[in-house]
């Protein structure tokens, strides 16, 4: 075995997408503390700021820089580590590995890959090199054949027979797959696979459709010792990407024989492949005797075939690390410096190792988290192309609670397995379930509720009747609960099949108060059970929690002073990682001024849900019934008092319990439940302006079309439009005209019941620049840590929108009036602790320019009584430890006593430029153009010293940089064009290749510079538009919209999907593109590449 | 049948559950196993003769029981104690339900019990004497509970042991039942390269199978076999098979081994092991909860190797009183205890777990061939 590195450069895998989310926190934070622990240090590298890996006092050095083999290169140059470990950075982190090794740095520096060689990396990702190994070791693979071309495609098909999966190879969530029925599906999956490949390489492979998906997560250490530490059934068959599949674990249909056939592959595989550390193989099993019975016949191949191996810790890793209490990034960490498994602490129970198979004696359910409410027009049928934003875990002692449970943790408005879609009321829902879709749970129980069988439900999904049977046993119990008296025992049994309160009094016909009250007095409480890796055979020491009706409660409540801390739930678009790492920086904050956290959280994906992240982990669904069981379990024996609850840190999910809560007179620490409600409820917030003399758009809430028109007409188009409710997913929209004002508020009104629904708010759109503030706040004093701008005008989501710390672009007397506005506001809502401000502003000459040309007007858009999302990257900026002041402030420390003073903080000589990252290759049919809705999935940052290296770094990082030569298509909106001129100018006199649709062309044209033309309407000849993209002529897009819903918007539609699908960089913001062109033209050769904290005085 | 059971523990606590399978009462010491796969292999493993066995995990029966799975010829445990009996399986291999397999059986079951409630209890105080009853009040079954002869009073071994010699695969004794466990994908034996003694101490089919499958010629012998009649068979190697009980009871097996051992290569497995453990001076002892599941980590401490082995005994060898030149081969990572035994130069191995798992993980095969090195090299030097 060679010698134990010094010191390790890890890498990160970077903004959050789809397919790569905050599982990867949680592994490289893991990971980090375990080499420390070794006396290694560590080098970290990811650009992602929302991260607690890149917090100061996880790795030893850290580095928030684009994750690109140049820069990578750089930080080894400066660093000289000895050893790479490459598996904690996800899909990122093993192509950079491969892509240093390719560029020579690792012969260079002699940099040793750790755990895992290069060559395995290669092995496991080259579906060639891979179907070798298989042959090799005599492990049964699905016969297949890379291609690279679509003529080779077509013969493979002819050979081997259609349907054939898709696979790209090196891509990460299987992005550019699917399944091809036909040989026009086939040429259009494999072109769009042959892009998403870094190689142009795909594999076209037998269709399992139908069969079972297994996986298993295998260890191994330097002394080939290995074990596994689960195994994991989907739900969906084959043919759902696993990351799109509800995946229960253990396995339920398998017999101990199937279970072993498969425990022993995975071990053949690992060691065949020498890993040392961790990895995850996928297996199609067969389903049906006819099939599975080949290995009846002694020269048969057995019943399975290999589909995939993940060389590296993965989602499915970090499910199986929750699921099991067996921290594998930990574990594949220390091996990786040379550890043996049976040299490694069993940190759960303390006495045991990690040389052992975690023991379940409960069942874990993951559901799939999707964007669908927030992309109702999307591609919601599931495939090979994973699609889901993150996911939920719930254990409990029965498969039907632990779905249940996982249901209510998805928190999709406040949907339980009672909900139905509207459409299957006149349809017969069984035609929803044959195909998967992000619905198909709530439609298997809809067409049971209709009659339909098990087994036929099984035929048309290929879903295991075993599940169906489950679910069948629920609708059973619902036609109970609507049918009998809610007697005790009857209460009983529905907790125990995981019935929330919520649904039992939608069947009983009572408010879910009532039975909360009935369950109590009949004294159907949750128990409270460990998760502990070993069953119960050993007392463990850091266990944590989750909720089941059963008989012996294993929480007793913890002793001294404590609080809970309400985490963030699934990641989503708009709640993603930012929550978690407020979370858990909340939970170490607790801790050092000597309170107890307690964390409750639904997401296994997360640092929050580590089991040593806080004093007490309760792995329950953040919901009111959750909270409230939980926290009277902790008050249950002192003398009934409850540990307050922290609700500004789990994102709207922990701020939306502050009522709940408080009606039930549990104690909340921080802004009241009354402060919070002030800020949230738009009549209550105009009355505080108004009485603070704060301006801010003029606008009401209107509930007819009349009213709607009179209101715009009287501020002005164009107007914000947006329902005061959820409804089907209507999103905010940007009215330009009363002719679309009339379609939006119609269809608004009629949906939502006529005059007597919810209102609509209108209010005046004003296109101005955008700012905000994060403040912590105590009864005397706001301090500002820093001002952001944002670089595109307002009516871009701020989640969606790059922004600058500090505010460069602003006025000093601007500057003043946020500062001003930020104070008086917290001062006045008496917040205790985070509060996020945004504003715009309006300059008298209306340009963006930042001379003075007399008072500009700052309205205040809206405040947000909790952590925001941009508190990492200003914690990350400023230095200033925000949640940890936060925490103190709400413990009744003051802001001076903790050494700070209120106003804004003086700025640091760095620039720090957030860029938002979306994932719109993986989710067909969503538009991508940038509005006041979100559809950012992750965002990273781009540090240095002058703002155009720190915009050129950011858009590296998200991956929207300008080749320094190349060609531009632009189709812009006529209300955009005289903005984009100096765009035009610039790219004309840089030398691009410009293409552009009918009316840009004639513009550019008509500045001198020259133009291909192509036509906008796809039925107008070829090449057009989208075949120009398609083709590969061009390397970026520049598209605005012309907005609303109309015609326009979708001839722009395709536009961007074809440059979607290309991943080629989009703009639909001029501003963004204006930046993007300034930071081709700036400093991105001569960017700094050092750690973060040298960046900061 | 009444809706109500009980299970109640020698130590006095009472878990209220539902009846399942054979209504009726049963009784033996209560033992938890924490696997989560193998329930139809665990209840016919004839270690488990004589115990209530209770189900850590919370689901059995969700696969079914299919004729193949079986270890012996009927279920070895008193009674089963679950979270869950699935009643609706799903597994095309399946044959019948949990219930309907114990019902058949005479078995009394009990499910909608907190076995993990159970499980802590046990790994606190350590096994106990338990029954299931319906008809009793707690206190009744109790004072029945303390009337009965305790386990490890008992010798389970002759109870579980084969009548007569059989070879296998048996097509008249063992396979005499619906579920013969005879069948199943083995390789044909070609012509038997070894013959291979099986002293059935509660035999699981699945050693017959392996060592069948590696080509012998296998030959099952009842416990009270003497080291004579062994011999007189002339085998290539003899296996001591796992079975239930104290060890100590069987001086008649021990006495077996030592007149077996140095004549014929000998491999003990599990109840094999402990009594060649005390073939060569060393005592036993119970273990407080025992070593029951599929995931005990055993090092061997030859190689250095951690294999993770399917366990299901609740005595051990004390390595103490070890003589005669035999020395610890595997200590179990957990609690240290010894899990196996070498000789440097006699023809002999023994291990305490489940080499033939079934359930549980098939790393341990190997000791198999192993055993079969011994004897090809046994049999090339005599």
């Amino acid at each position: 075995m060679a010698d134990k590195p010094s010191k390790v450069l890890i890498i990160g895998s970077g903004p959050i997408v789809i397919g790569q989310a905050a599982e990867f926190d949680y592994s490289g934070s893991q990971a980090c503390r375990a080499l420390r622990e070794e006396g290694v240090h560590t080098v970290l590298v990811n650009s992602n700021p929302a991260t607690i890996m890149t917090d100061e006092g996880i790795a030893d050095t850290v580095y928030v820089e684009p994750l690109t083999v140049e820069v990578i290169a750089r930080i080894v140059e400066r660093e000289r580590p000895d050893g790479l470990l490459p598996t904690l950075g996800g899909q990122t982190g093993l192509n950079l590995a491969v892509g240093l090794a390719d560029a020579g740095v690792l012969q260079q520096y002699g940099l040793r890959s750790l755990g895992t060689p290069i060559e395995t990396i290669r092995k496991a990702e080259d579906r060639e090199l891979f179907k070798q190994l298989l042959d090799d070791i005599g492990e049964p693979r699905p016969e297949s054949e890379t291609v690279t071309g679509i003529e080779d495609a077509r013969r493979v098909a002819r050979e081997l027979g259609l349907p054939l999966v898709v696979r790209p190879a090196y891509t990460l969530g299987g992005t550019g797959g699917g399944v091809a029925h036909t040989f026009d599906e086939l040429e259009h999956i494999v072109r769009g696979g042959l892009t998403a490949s870094p190689i142009g390489q795909v594999l076209l492979e037998r269709c399992l459709l139908g069969w079972k998906e297994i996986e298993y997560e295998v260890m191994r250490d330097a002394a080939d010792n290995c074990i596994t530490v689960c195994n994991m059934e989907n739900i969906d068959p084959m043919g759902v990407h696993t990351g799109d599949s509800i995946v229960v674990a253990p396995s339920q249909t398998l017999s101990d024989k199937e279970y072993q056939m498969l425990r022993s592959a995975s071990l053949k595989i690992i060691r065949a492949l020498g890993i040392e550390g961790g990895c995850n193989i996928q297996f199609a099993l067969a389903p049906r005797k006819e099939i599975a019975e080949w290995s009846l016949s002694p020269d048969g191949r057995p019943p399975y075939y290999v589909i995939e191996v993940n060389p590296r810790v993965s989602r499915s890793s970090a499910l199986a690390s929750k699921a099991t209490g067996y921290p594998i990034a930990r574990v594949a960490a220390k091996i990786a410096v040379g550890k043996r498994l049976d040299e490694i602490p069993n940190r759960v129970t303390g006495k045991t190792t990690a040389a052992f198979e975690p023991a379940l004696d409960y069942v874990v359910v993951k559901i799939p988290r999707w964007p669908f409410d927030k992309f109702p027009l999307g591609e919601r049928r599931t495939g090979t192309q994973m699609k889901a934003t993150g996911e939920v875990m719930a254990t409990d002692r029965t498969f039907e609670a632990a779905l249940q449970k996982a249901v209510r943790s998805l928190e999709v408005g406040g949907r339980s397995l009672l909900w139905e879609d509207a459409a299957w009321r006149d349809v017969d829902p069984r035609e929803y379930v044959s195909e998967p879709t992000d619905q198909r749970l709530w439609a298997v129980m809809a067409a049971l509720r209709r009659g339909a069988t098990p087994s036929e439900l099984a035929k048309l999904s290929a879903i295991d009747p075993w599940f169906l049977e489950k679910m069948a046993g629920l609708v059973q119990m619902e036609q109970r609960l609507l049918s009998e008296p809610l007697t005790p025992e009857l209460l009983r049994q529905a907790k125990r099949l995981g019935f929330p309160d919520e649904a039992i009094a939608t069947l009983g016909d009572r408010l879910p108060e009532q039975v909360r009250q009935l369950r109590l007095e009949a004294g159907v409480r949750p128990a409270y059970k460990m998760v502990d890796t070993c069953a119960a055979e050993f007392e463990a020491e850091t266990p944590y929690f989750y909720s089941t009706y059963e008989e012996e409660n294993e929480a007793t409540p913890l002793a001294g002073q404590k609080a809970l801390v309400i985490g963030s739930g699934p990641i989503r678009i708009g709640q993603g990682i930012e929550f978690d790492y407020c979370s858990v920086h909340a939970a170490w904050a607790l801790q050092e001024a000597g309170v107890k956290a307690i964390m409750a959280n639904s997401n296994p994906e997360t640092v929050s849900t580590d089991f040593d992240t806080s004093d007490r982990l309760y792995f329950e669904p953040l919901d009111e019934e959750a909270a409230r069981d939980l926290l009277e379990n902790e008050g249950a024996y002192e003398n009934g008092v409850e540990p307050p609850s922290i609700v500004q840190f789990g994102g709207q999910t922990a701020i939306n319990l502050a009522g709940p809560l408080a009606r039930a007179n549990l104690p909340i620490l921080g802004s009241s439940a009354e402060a919070i409600d002030v800020a949230e409820d738009r009549a209550r917030f105009e009355e505080l302006l108004e009485r603070l003399g704060l301006p801010q758009p003029p606008g009401a809430a209107v509930h007819t079309v009349e009213e709607a028109l009179q209101t715009a007409g009287l501020i002005g188009y164009p107007v914000l439009v947006r329902p005061s409710y959820v409804l089907g997913g209507r999103a905010m929209e940007i009215v330009q005209n009363p002719r679309d004002l009339v379609r939006y508020v119609s269809e608004a009104v009629a949906t939502s019941g006529g005059a007597t629904g919810k209102p609509i708010l209108i209010d005046k759109y004003l296109e101005g620049i955008e700012a905000e503030a994060d403040a912590i706040c105590d009864p005397e004093d706001v301090l500002i840590p820093g001002l952001m701008q944002h670089i595109e005008r307002a009516g871009v989501h701020s989640g969606d929108s790059m922004a600058v710390y500090p505010a460069i672009g602003l006025t000093q007397s601007e500057v003043n009036t946020i500062v001003d506005y930020t104070q008086r506001l917290g001062l006045a809502l008496n917040v205790r602790g985070l509060m996020n401000v945004q504003f715009v502003i309006m300059r008298p000459d209306g340009r963006s320019s930042d001379r003075d040309g007399g008072p500009s007007t700052v309205y205040v858009l809206e405040v947000n009584p909790r952590a925001s999302r941009t508190v990492p990257f200003i914690s990350k900026v400023t230095g200033v430890p925000m949640v940890r002041l936060a925490i103190n402030v709400m413990l009744g420390k003051s802001l001076r006593e903790l050494g700070y003073e209120g106003g804004l903080r003086p700025r640091q000589s760095l620039i720090a430029v957030k860029a938002p990252v979306f994932s719109m290759s993986k989710l067909t049919g969503v538009d991508t153009y940038l509005g006041p809705e979100m559809k950012s999935t992750g965002e990273v940052m781009g540090v240095d010293y002058t703002f155009e290296s720190a915009l050129a770094k950011a858009l590296q990082a998200a991956d929207l940089a300008l080749p320094s030569r190349g060609s531009v298509l632009l189709s812009l909106a006529d209300r955009t064009k005289a903005e984009a001129l100096p765009v035009i100018r610039h790219l004309g006199k840089a030398g691009y290749r410009l293409f552009a649709t009918e009316g840009t062309a004639a513009m550019i044209q008509a500045v001198g510079f020259g133009v291909e033309e192509v036509p906008k309407r796809l039925d107008q000849g070829h090449p057009n538009v989208v075949d120009v993209i398609r083709e590969g002529l061009v390397d970026v897009v520049i598209n605005t919209p012309e907005g609303g819903q109309a015609a326009t918007l979708r001839d722009g539609f395709h536009i961007r999907r074809a440059a979607a699908e290309k991943r080629i960089p989009c703009f639909t913001s001029i501003d963004t593109a204006r930046a993007a062109v300034e930071a081709m033209a700036g400093g991105e050769r001569h960017f700094t590449v050092q750690p973060l904290r040298d960046y900061l005085i | 049948m009444s809706d109500k059971a009980l299970l109640v523990l020698e130590g006095g606590t009472a878990f209220a559950g539902r009846p399942f399978g054979a209504a009726g009462r049963a009784h033996g010491e209560v033992v938890f196993s924490t696997a989560m796969t193998g329930y139809q292999e665990m209840l016919t493993d004839p270690s488990y003769a004589g115990q209530v066995l209770v189900l850590t995990y919370p689901l059995a029966g969700n696969y079914g029981i299919n004729r193949r799975d079986v270890e012996s010829r009927r279920i070895q445990v008193s009674a089963l104690v679950v979270r869950e009996a699935c009643d609706v399986p799903s597994h095309w291999a399946a044959d019948m339900t949990l219930h309907e397999y114990l019902a058949s059986e005479g078995i009394p079951g009990l499910h909608g019990v907190d076995t993990r409630a159970i499980t802590r209890k046990l790994r606190s105080f350590g096994v106990m004497m338990g029954t299931i009853t319906a008809d009793e009040s707690p206190e009744e079954a109790l004072a029945r509970l303390r009337s009965l002869p305790s386990y490890g009073s008992i010798d389970f071994v002759r109870a579980v042991s084969t009548d007569k010699p059989y070879e296998w695969p048996d097509k008249s004794g063992a396979g005499k039942l619906a579920l013969s466990g005879a069948e199943g994908p083995e390789k044909k034996a070609e012509e038997a390269r070894y013959h291979v003694a099986v002293v059935d101490g509660g035999v699981k089919y699945n050693i017959l199978r392996l060592l069948r499958e590696r080509g012998c010629r296998v030959t099952a012998l009842p416990c009270t076999v003497s080291a004579e009649d062994v011999l007189a068979l002339e085998p290539d190697g003899v296996v001591f098979s796992p079975g239930p009980g104290d060890p100590a009871l069987l001086d008649y097996m021990v006495g077996t081994v030592e007149g077996l051992v140095g004549k014929v290569p000998v491999l003990g497995i599990c109840l094999g092991h402990q009594l060649l453990g005390r073939a060569f001076g060393a005592k036993t002892f119970k273990l407080k909860f025992g070593h029951r599941g599929a995931n005990h980590p055993v090092k061997d401490l030859l190689s250095g190797r951690v294999h993770i082995t399917a366990q299901n005994h609740g005595y051990a060898v004390d390595p103490e009183g070890l003589c005669g030149g035999v020395e610890v081969s595997h200590v179990h990572l957990n609690d240290g205890t010894c899990e196996g035994l070498y000789h440097p130069s006699l023809p002999l191995l023994s291990i305490q777990y489940h080499s033939e798992a079934s359930p549980g993980p098939l790393d341990n095969v190997y000791v198999f061939d192993r055993f079969l090195e011994l004897v090809e090299a046994t049999k090339g030097s005599a």
